[in-house]
């Protein structure tokens, strides 16, 4: 049973994650094996041109996948994609909202496809993505 | 700029085990709340065989390989040039504590936008488990800087 809404338009509850501090981005790095030093090293960073360390893209997806999983069970999910708009910096905290964009019928079952976006405290746009779950 | 010739390139498979600690470090990082990512117990009751990789895992389990970056060796690109993209992930089953994965993935386009100063490189991985079953399909999308406008 999901808990997931099927009229076109409905806007799903956005869950708001904390600041993303350094710690984060050093626990994210171990936790999800990505070990590129942009996100922890702040030496490499300005080697490369940045003016800090930056957040991992796949952070703020992983927060987004954290709001699927509270609208939905995982195994419901058929698909879920993003869009990297903007980078994210250390202090900043995402919000990740939803909305319904249209039911459909596929492979013999009932689903939707959601619109789905990561934002900052100022509303700017980090991610954009989508995905398709499945409904009674 | 980055040679097409690329394009088609098979990466080297990799097989990697799903550890339940690396499950809860990856929980812990992103402020996971949800007993059932956290605790086994929980995820028993609610149905799980175990602790369940929450949808972006297969990512990281991508990564977990003994040369993550193989394919910026293979193009010449510099990590420090590099920010992601675009993700994907189109799921067929479920992936638990205890599965082995093995990944396999192809370089499927390479192209430019802006007169060559950002390059694109997309690259399809497949997922299997240890019983060969099909858990998830992924596009990675990798942005290539290139500061000087191209011929970088």
């Amino acid at each position: 049973m999901t808990s997931i809404p099927t009229e076109a338009g409905a806007c799903l509850p956005s869950l708001t994650n904390e600041p993303i501090s350094r710690t984060t981005l050093a626990l994210f790095a171990g936790g999800s094996g990505d070990h590129n030093p942009i996100h922890i090293d702040l030496d490499f960073a300005r080697q490369a041109g940045m003016e800090d360390v930056f957040a991992h893209g796949m952070l703020s997806m992983a927060f987004l996948g954290q709001a699927l999983t509270s609208w939905c069970p995982q195994a419901d999910i058929r698909s879920f994609s993003a869009r990297f708009v903007a980078i994210t910096h250390v202090g900043e905290q995402i919000t990740c909202s939803g909305k319904v964009k249209e039911r459909f019928e596929e492979s013999g079952e009932q689903r939707v496809r959601l619109d789905l976006w990561a934002v900052n405290a100022d509303g700017d746009v980090k991610l954009l993505g989508d995905a398709v779950v499945a409904v009674e | 700029m980055i040679d097409t010739k690329h394009i088609g390139y098979k990466l080297a498979p990799h097989t990697v085990d799903v550890e339940k600690g690396q499950l809860r470090l990856f929980a812990k990082a992103v402020g996971e709340t949800n007993p059932i990512y956290l605790d086994e117990i929980a995820a028993r009751d609610a149905g799980h065989a175990a602790l369940p990789a929450p949808p972006t895992f297969a990512f990281s389990l991508n990564l977990m390989n003994p040369n993550p970056f193989e394919f910026l060796d293979l193009l010449g690109v510099d990590l420090s040039r590099i920010l992601h993209g675009e993700q994907a992930f189109r799921y067929h089953a479920p992936i638990y504590a205890g599965d082995t994965i093995t990944i396999e993935g192809e370089i499927t386009d390479i192209y430019d936008k802006k007169g060559g100063a950002l390059e694109f490189v997309v690259q399809e991985f497949v997922a299997t488990n240890q019983d060969g079953t099909r858990v998830v399909e992924m596009s990675n999308t990798t942005v290539v800087r290139n500061p000087a406008g191209g011929d970088a």
